[in-house]
């Protein structure tokens, strides 16, 4: 291909109305306190594998709503259960992040 | 001869103030611009926490308050300082001299015309809190689509906006916002509905109930960005634009109905009232209360009170506790004669 010396970049903005959020909504029927998040950052802050991994359940969460793939947050989660233990909205995230697994299989 | 005072200002600050004002044995002139009594509130369908009608509160107070002077579509013309109180002097030519006074001319609802970037007046279905609970009191509103799919609230329109010449939080309209979703999810169970905010100020009784319900219940989706500007579509659907800063992505989604969250912001007839009686103006444009802690309802002008809006946003509980406060600091001037 003839080089121009210039190339277009994708956009990188997110159609909110049309973004596939089956996955959520799937997550949704198995765990219903998907929807109850409140983006606190809790869960991220105090994760274990968090530092070393990129894992925070508050960005899987948004991530599924923004139609982002987040198999490679997800695959850093040892299942440690810590979250579950400061999340406000008590929400069960570790079971949660199982059932998301479990979607994904 | 029971002993007049004169309230400005009809809405609920100056219902309530009339009502505890009688009931302690004085005389109210309550004087009111338009030709009804209930201000804002008078207009509003359903009240958070409880969704209690508007409709009710007014009517309720307004029977309460049979027995006050009630003048509408009146305005003061002049204030002026007598010996041991102030002649006051109305449109409809009527003369009052009274001991003490209280201001209550609340707030005016910021123009949301003047956010040129979000459209209202332009597109055809972009809408205010203020018009919503207008049609949800059965008002008739050809911007509304008969079923909408997808709808945005966009918070804190003329509020925290230093350009627009309001920096204050308008406390309430986040709560409005969450309710009007709430309520708009009702009527339309299939609507997709996203809230745009840059905080959320949750900050009474239960409105982290309504918040967890809007989310529980409801699947409302609240986004945490300001909405940027909005554009129609060829189709004539809207467009907005915001940022996800949570993701740090820029977001575009296309709406059938957009509402703005109009905010409260100083009524010019509280700075004319304000010049009239030379009362302190506070440096964010509302009344200047003698301190706010303890005399919130306490102006420098010895007699006249304050309650409610004027001095600033409140909710409508705060307004009528602070009009029940106004009552008794009145009374407790009165009996003092000082
Ligand atoms: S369960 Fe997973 S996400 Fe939660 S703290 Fe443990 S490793 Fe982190
Ligand atoms: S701790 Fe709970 S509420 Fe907070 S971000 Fe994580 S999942 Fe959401
Ligand atoms: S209450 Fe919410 S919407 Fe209203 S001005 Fe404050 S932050 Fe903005």
């Amino acid at each position: 291909m003839t080089d121009f010396g210039f190339k277009l970049s994708k956009s990188s903005a997110v159609e909110l109305d049309k973004v596939d959020t089956t996955l959520f909504e799937r997550l949704c029927e198995a765990s219903p306190d998907a929807r109850i998040c409140m983006n606190c950052g809790s869960c991220g802050a105090t994760c274990t594998a968090g530092p070393y991994s990129g894992m925070s359940l508050r960005k899987v969460l948004l991530g599924l709503q923004r139609g982002q793939d987040v198999r490679p947050l997800l695959s850093g989660c040892m299942l440690c259960g810590k979250c579950t233990m400061v999340c406000p909205r008590g929400i069960n995230t570790r079971n949660l992040i199982l059932n998301l697994c479990r979607i994904y299989d | 001869m029971k002993e007049n005072v004169v309230i400005i200002g009809g809405g609920i600050a100056g219902m309530e103030a009339a009502r505890q004002l009688l009931l302690l044995g004085y005389h109210p002139i309550v004087v009111e611009q338009k030709d009804r009594l209930g201000g804002h509130v008078g207009q509003w369908h359903r009240l958070f926490p409880d969704m209690a009608s508007a409709q009710d509160l007014i009517r309720g107070l307004g029977e309460e308050i049979s027995d006050a002077n009630i003048f509408l579509e009146t305005k003061v013309n002049s204030i002026n300082r007598l010996r041991d109180g102030y002649q006051v002097m109305l449109s409809n030519g009527v003369n009052v001299a009274c001991r003490s006074l209280l201001v209550a001319s609340g707030f005016q609802l910021f123009d949301a015309a003047r956010k040129e970037e979000y459209g209202y007046g332009v597109y055809d279905h972009v809408i205010t809190n203020s018009d919503l609970e207008a049609w949800f009191n059965g008002k008739p509103d050809v911007r509304i689509p008969e079923v909408p799919e997808n709808v945005g609230f966009v918070h804190c329109v003329g509020s925290r906006d230093l350009k627009a010449g309001n920096l204050e939080c308008s406390k309430v309209c986040c709560m409005t916002a969450v309710k009007q979703a709430i309520e708009i999810k009702e009527k339309f169970p299939s609507a997709r509905v996203w809230c745009f905010y840059m905080d959320l100020r949750l900050f009474g009784k239960k409105y982290e109930d309504f918040y967890l319900g809007a989310q529980q219940e409801y699947g409302i989706q609240f986004v945490r960005g300001r909405v940027s500007e909005v554009g129609e579509t060829a189709d004539g659907r809207l467009q907005v634009k915001a940022e996800d800063t949570l993701t740090g992505k820029p977001l575009r989604v296309r709406l059938d109905l957009l509402v703005l969250m109009a905010g409260m912001a100083c009524n010019p007839e509280m700075t004319r009232l304000a010049r009239m009686a030379r009362l302190d103006i506070d440096s964010d444009g509302f009344l200047k209360s003698l301190d706010n802690i303890r005399s919130i309802n306490a102006s420098n002008r010895p007699g006249i009170f304050f309650a409610g809006a004027c001095t600033g946003p409140k909710t409508v509980p705060e307004t009528l506790a602070e009009a029940r406060a106004a009552a008794l600091d009145i009374h407790r001037y009165l009996q003092k004669g000082l």
